[in-house]
């Protein structure tokens, strides 16, 4: 609340018997506007971080039961939580692990020709273009994978299989190929394209945000422009890196309907990426059995929902640890 | 070590704007050439086009012949890159890489050059560098610190080792201490007094008094009108400029009748 007026008009208005009187050093207009944002960014804070307890508590409590049910509930592949959730986890995230290991270089590369190598009038479009790629629905994403991408990717399973299929260790994850391409690698793919837009546009503007002070100290040391980038652009960006690919793997983990199309899903746990029938990912896993479900059923898929959230939760502090890790060391 | 160099007829573009005219001029090596002038006559564009960071932003392009030991900086088998380590570069505001310690910040740009060092030579370049530039007492013992950890005067100090550390034949200075106090800036000015034995320095000024301190000769830069592009108006020793100019505009601008 504003204080007293009485003050205020007493300096404005000076007259003379009130010439003598002191400032007025409580400020009459601080504290409403302030405390209005104040409360409103607590607000928003205190929100999400409500919401997100709000899930971990709904899911602790729904899924709870999920993890001792009777050993037909998790049938007729497994016997029990464990050997329903594992292969669910490994395929969660073979399918993020390709997904990151195809998009974060192209991200990153994008963003740099975007940022500091492209002219602007190649630039600005090739930028808006990206982002629309955002847009695109992930069922269209699917339907594209699922009827046009993965039958182009056959001679390419192929060939991996040909080629790396026999070198010992790596073979291993690629044994004998999928006919129909419909593999863990192309739901990759897939995936890899839909994280691709978010990854590229968060990464351009924490590059393009790099002091032009930093990057001329560099160039007038004569490094190249790649030289350069090492040089300022890449520590500068560090941070934002780690949260766009954090951000992107978000939504690889989660993202159910392009893996849901895409994918022939199988139940035996193997490292072959390109193999005939795979196990799919946790959340395509429950947009598939969510609606056939018993009351049973559902409380495993929501203990598989916790799993997945605990485990993205982790993923994400990780990250975090190891980039503040190298810069707490730097700060010292 | 240090070079001379020859500037015949350049005219300094941003797009088509013209924004320097017809600069010809001859700075001696190993001797220190202050540029002056008021705010917006160009001192500084020319003094990037000497080492071509003029050039790195968009559309900017330089016009003549800018010869160091009998190299012409724009002919066009010339690599911007290669001027650079040949000709240094301290800026208006220190900006050692955040990134980096004391140490690295002063073997960055060597590690561009030859790769790889022994560490034994590192630590020795480390050492004449810092002090070259008078900040190895200061730093010695936390040589690993970042160098965003230093005062303002010992960061543009260690931005000037860095510089030094290369050994280049040019040392460019854009207002080296226009953000710092004036003991920073008193310590840069003994600096570049000891510099001058071993590099041909160049420096751009605000501070007439600085330019009378340090350089051997001046050149004074002017605009003829708002919107008109700048020109230099006269170069002499700076004994001379400062006692008995040629030109009556110089006269004007030392004598702080400006107009």
């Amino acid at each position: 609340m504003p204080p007293p007026n009485d003050e205020v008009t007493a300096v404005t208005a000076p007259t003379a018997e009130t010439e003598d009187v002191s400032a007025n050093w409580a400020s009459a207009r601080a504290g409403v506007g302030d405390r209005i944002f104040a409360g409103t960014a607590l607000a928003a804070g205190l929100t999400i971080l409500a919401a997100l307890a709000g899930v971990f508590i709904f899911l602790a409590v729904k899924g709870a039961s999920g993890f001792t049910k009777p050993t037909e509930v998790y049938g007729p592949h497994a016997e029990s939580f464990l050997g329903y959730v594992v292969p669910l986890l490994v395929g969660t995230f073979t399918a993020s692990v390709i997904a990151l290991i195809i998009a974060v270089p192209l991200s990153f590369g994008i963003a740099l020709v975007i940022s500091h190598y492209a002219p602007r009038w190649i630039a600005a479009p090739v930028a808006y273009v990206i982002d629309l790629l955002a847009a695109v629905p992930s069922v269209v994403y699917g339907l594209w994978g699922a009827f046009f991408l993965a039958k182009q990717l056959v001679p390419l399973h192929v060939w991996l299989h040909e080629t790396l299929g026999p070198i010992p260790l790596v073979g291993e994850l690629f044994g004998e190929p999928n006919p129909a391409g419909r593999s863990v690698l192309t739901a990759g793919i897939v995936l890899a394209i839909m994280i691709l837009p978010i990854i590229t546009a968060i990464t351009r503007e924490v590059f393009s945000r790099t002091p032009r002070l930093h990057e001329e100290a560099a160039l007038a040391l004569g490094a190249t422009r790649w030289e350069m980038v090492r040089m300022t652009v890449f520590p500068y960006a560090r941070s934002g890196m780690v949260s766009a690919v954090m951000l992107g793997l978000g939504r690889a983990l989660g993202e159910t309907m392009a893996v849901t199309m895409v994918l022939s899903v199988g139940f035996d746990l193997s490292w072959n990426i390109i193999a005939t029938s795979s196990p799919t990912s946790i959340a395509a896993n429950i947009a598939l059995k969510y609606k056939e479900r018993s009351a049973d059923l559902l409380n495993v898929l929501v203990a598989t929902g916790l799993v997945l959230f605990l485990m993205t939760f982790l993923v994400n502090f990780l990250a975090r640890w190891i980039v503040g890790r190298s810069e707490r060391r730097m700060a010292r | 070590m240090a070079k001379s160099i020859d500037i015949s007829d350049v005219n300094i573009y941003y797009g088509d704007f013209l924004a320097v005219e017809g600069v010809n001029m001859t700075i001696r090596a190993g001797a220190v050439t202050a540029f002056i002038g008021p705010s917006g006559c160009g001192k500084s564009t020319f003094l990037r086009s000497l080492n071509r960071m003029h050039e790195v932003i968009p559309g900017a392009r330089v016009e003549g012949k800018i010869v160091v030991d009998g190299q012409d900086l724009y002919d066009p088998g010339v690599d911007p890159v290669a001027v650079r380590r040949q000709v240094g570069m301290v800026f208006q505001r220190p900006n050692p890489f955040p990134t980096m310690s004391i140490y690295d910040n002063v073997l960055a740009g060597l590690k561009l050059n030859a790769g790889k060092m022994k560490k034994s030579a590192a630590d020795e370049v480390v050492e004449r560098s810092l002090r070259g530039a008078n900040l190895w007492n200061e730093v010695k013992d936390r040589l690993n610190k970042p160098g965003m950890g230093l005062s303002g005067g010992q960061q543009q100090r260690l931005c000037i080792a860095r510089a030094i550390a290369v050994e280049p034949q040019v040392l460019l200075m854009d207002e080296p201490c226009s953000a710092l106090d004036p003991i920073s800036t008193s310590a840069i000015e003994d600096l570049i007094h000891e510099l001058k034995n071993d590099f041909t320095i160049v420096i751009v000024t605000h501070n007439m008094q600085q330019a009378a301190r340090v350089s051997d000769d001046t050149g004074f830069f002017n605009l003829k009108a708002t919107g008109e592009p700048g020109h230099l108006v006269e170069f002499n020793p700076t004994k001379k400029m400062f006692a008995n100019p040629d030109d009556p505009a110089t006269e004007a601008y030392i004598s702080g009748r400006f107009g």
